[in-house]
């Protein structure tokens, strides 16, 4: 499998306000660590190696 | 009950008097693994000087654990039998987050194999037990009190300074292996470059006696109550003595927390009670290092002199027994004029293979346990968390990957598809009950075809097992053939495997384990 970057999801406007809703009121501390249980949650459902280090590779791009 | 230090007798070598004829190999370093050396090449029919500069074993227990492989390389050599008798027999390890299990790990879920998993036994113990054999062994010429304190290589052969209580002598030898440690004062004559990382974190490592009924299980804590925050390992030892390990913090002060004072207590908070006595404290910090080649002419480095890892997954003496069944009878082969020195290299490249598994698995541990500030703890607390509500997070928590015989990489080795995976070419061959003994008591020391559910071709030098086929031979080593021919290395490694072979393939087979090139 290749890394979509296509989009892959029915309602992205919907999804993006329910991922702010699972951040609101929490502090920084807590919205690091909450970000940090959901990427390593939705890594194993993905499980697909290549597409993960795809993702970090993008991910990283133009970062220092 | 307290080990008793009992110093082992000095006696004034010979070259004090009178130059001594040239010795085939010289070792540097009565630790585990030069003793093993010694023993190892004694076995090969090879005779060694080993030399030490101290005349008591190691002092504090040091290294506890012993692997299933180490086990193996240590009955070869005659100690194997009585460090099991002698030692807490253990495979499960558990892994606490706060107050609650959170992994856990059986080390060998199977029987059919002489030697149990891992054994618990003191550094101390082990080296007793080995200086017993090597003084009984007449290949060994033992020396305490005899430090080394320069090495010059000379065409063909080494020269190697020694100081003793009775004055300076010298002794010259083909090869020299240097099993002096991990301050490996070798290495500083040689202006030799250790390289790697160094973990900006203190242990505090105690060896209590006391009487109480722990399982004989590994236990790991990440951040207990008794302990906040931090790390901590409890794990039994013969003689009622437990091996406590307290991750302090960098900016605690080695010196105060050596101090009884503060150690009591701590120690009190991990047990519940007063009632045991301190038998040793030490304070770490660790380091995963290693020497870019081991091999350097006619001097070859084993052991902690060569590489060094961080405890958690009891690396250290194991790699550094598996360093001895690499080198052994390759360089008996060499001294002995059966194989040219090139073989050597093979040492060298399997060796470092190895280390480099056990460098990067004790740093991956030493790094869970000691995340660095920003993103690397806050993976590290979100696999914490999770693995409390989720079962994959728990095969993500560190606390040890413990020490597995490497699967050396052997390109072009003869392999077959139907072939099982765990006796594959590069693996320590299986063991399995063979009549009233077992498979590794019939293998190792000398090249053996091992032959099952068919006949062996005969090929001159290789000695022929051909046992009756049990089930656990079949599952071990056929897999979905009916029959499988193996070619086993003397340290027992698989060198190549057939269902069906000819002798011409099978002898240059033989012959690439004895460095020829194909
Ligand atoms: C706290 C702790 C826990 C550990 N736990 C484990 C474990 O559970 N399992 C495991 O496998 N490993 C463990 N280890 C690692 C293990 O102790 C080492 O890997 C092992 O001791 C290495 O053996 P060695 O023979 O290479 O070196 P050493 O044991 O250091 O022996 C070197 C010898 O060389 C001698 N020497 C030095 N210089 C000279 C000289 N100039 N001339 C002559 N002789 C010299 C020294 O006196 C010494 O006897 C642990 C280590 C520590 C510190």
């Amino acid at each position: 499998m290749t890394l979509k970057t296509d989009l892959n999801i029915a309602d992205p406007d919907a999804l993006y306000a329910a991922l702010l809703a699972a951040h609101k009121g929490l502090s920084a501390e807590g919205s690091a660590a909450l970000n940090a249980e959901l990427i390593l949650l939705l890594m194993n459902h993905v499980g697909d190696v290549g597409v993960i280090r795809a993702a970090l590779d993008l991910a990283r791009q133009g970062k220092v | 009950m307290p080990y008793d230090y009992k110093p082992f007798p000095y006696a004034a070598p010979p070259g004090l008097k009178h130059p001594e004829p040239r010795h085939k190999v010289v070792i540097v370093g009565a630790g585990p693994i030069g003793l093993a050396m010694a023993l190892d090449l004694a076995g090969q029919g090879v005779a060694s000087v080993l030399l030490d500069d101290n005349n008591v074993v190691s002092v504090g227990s040091r290294a506890i654990c012993w692997s299933k492989r180490s086990l193996e390389i240590l009955d070869r050599i005659g100690v194997g039998e009585q460090a099991v008798d002698m030692g807490v027999t253990w495979k499960v390890g558990r892994t606490y987050h706060r107050d609650e299990e959170v992994y856990s790990f059986d080390l060998l879920p199977e029987d059919g194999h002489k030697m149990p998993a891992f054994i618990n036994l003191q550094q101390y113990h082990i080296e007793e037990m080995l200086v017993r054999r090597a003084l009984e062994e007449p290949l060994v010429d033992l020396r305490f009190k005899n430090r080394v304190t320069a090495v010059d290589q000379a065409g063909d052969h080494v020269h190697v300074s020694i100081e003793t209580p009775d004055g300076p002598y010298a002794l010259t030898a083909d090869y020299m292996i240097a099993c002096d440690g991990a301050k490996s004062p070798i290495r500083s004559m040689m202006d030799l470059d250790f390289e790697g990382e160094l973990f900006e974190e203190r242990f505090l490592i105690a060896d209590i006696e006391m009487t109480a009924e722990f399982p004989a299980e590994r236990w790991f804590w990440f951040e207990p109550t008794f302990h906040p925050g931090q790390s901590a390992l409890l794990h039994k030892q013969p003689d009622n003595i437990y091996r406590i390990d307290l991750q302090l913090g960098w900016d605690t002060d080695p010196d105060e927390e050596r101090k009884p004072e503060k150690v009591i207590p701590r120690i009190r908070k991990v047990v519940g009670h007063d009632d045991f006595r301190l038998d040793w404290v030490s304070i770490y910090s660790f380091q995963c290092r290693r020497l870019a080649r081991f091999v350097h002419g006619r001097v070859i480095f084993a052991g902690d002199s060569a590489h060094v890892v961080s405890p958690f997954g009891a690396r250290g003496g194991n790699g550094g027994l598996q360093d001895v069944d690499a080198l052994g009878w390759r360089l008996a082969a060499v001294v002995e004029g059966r194989a040219a020195p090139a073989i050597l290299d093979d040492y060298d490249r399997e060796r470092v293979h190895g280390a480099d598994e056990n460098i990067l698995n004790s740093s991956r541990t030493t790094r869970f346990m000691t995340p660095a500030d920003g993103a690397e703890r806050r993976f590290r607390d979100a696999v914490l968390s999770l693995a409390g509500k989720t079962g994959f997070a728990r095969a993500f928590v560190n606390g040890g990957r413990l020490s597995q015989p490497c699967v050396y990489p052997l390109p072009g080795a003869p392999d077959h598809p139907d072939l099982p995976e765990v006796s594959r070419p590069g693996a320590v061959a299986p063991d399995a009950p063979l009549g009233n003994g077992w498979l590794t008591e019939a293998l190792g020391g000398r090249p053996v075809l091992l032959a099952l559910g068919c006949a062996a071709p005969q090929i001159d030098g290789l000695d022929v097992v051909a046992p009756e086929l049990t089930e656990t031979l079949a599952r071990r080593y056929l897999g979905a053939a009916r029959q499988a021919l193996y070619l086993v290395r003397p340290d027992q490694v698989v060198a190549a495997r057939w269902v069906e072979a000819d002798a011409g393939a099978i002898a240059a087979a033989l012959g690439a384990i004895w460095g020829a090139r194909a």
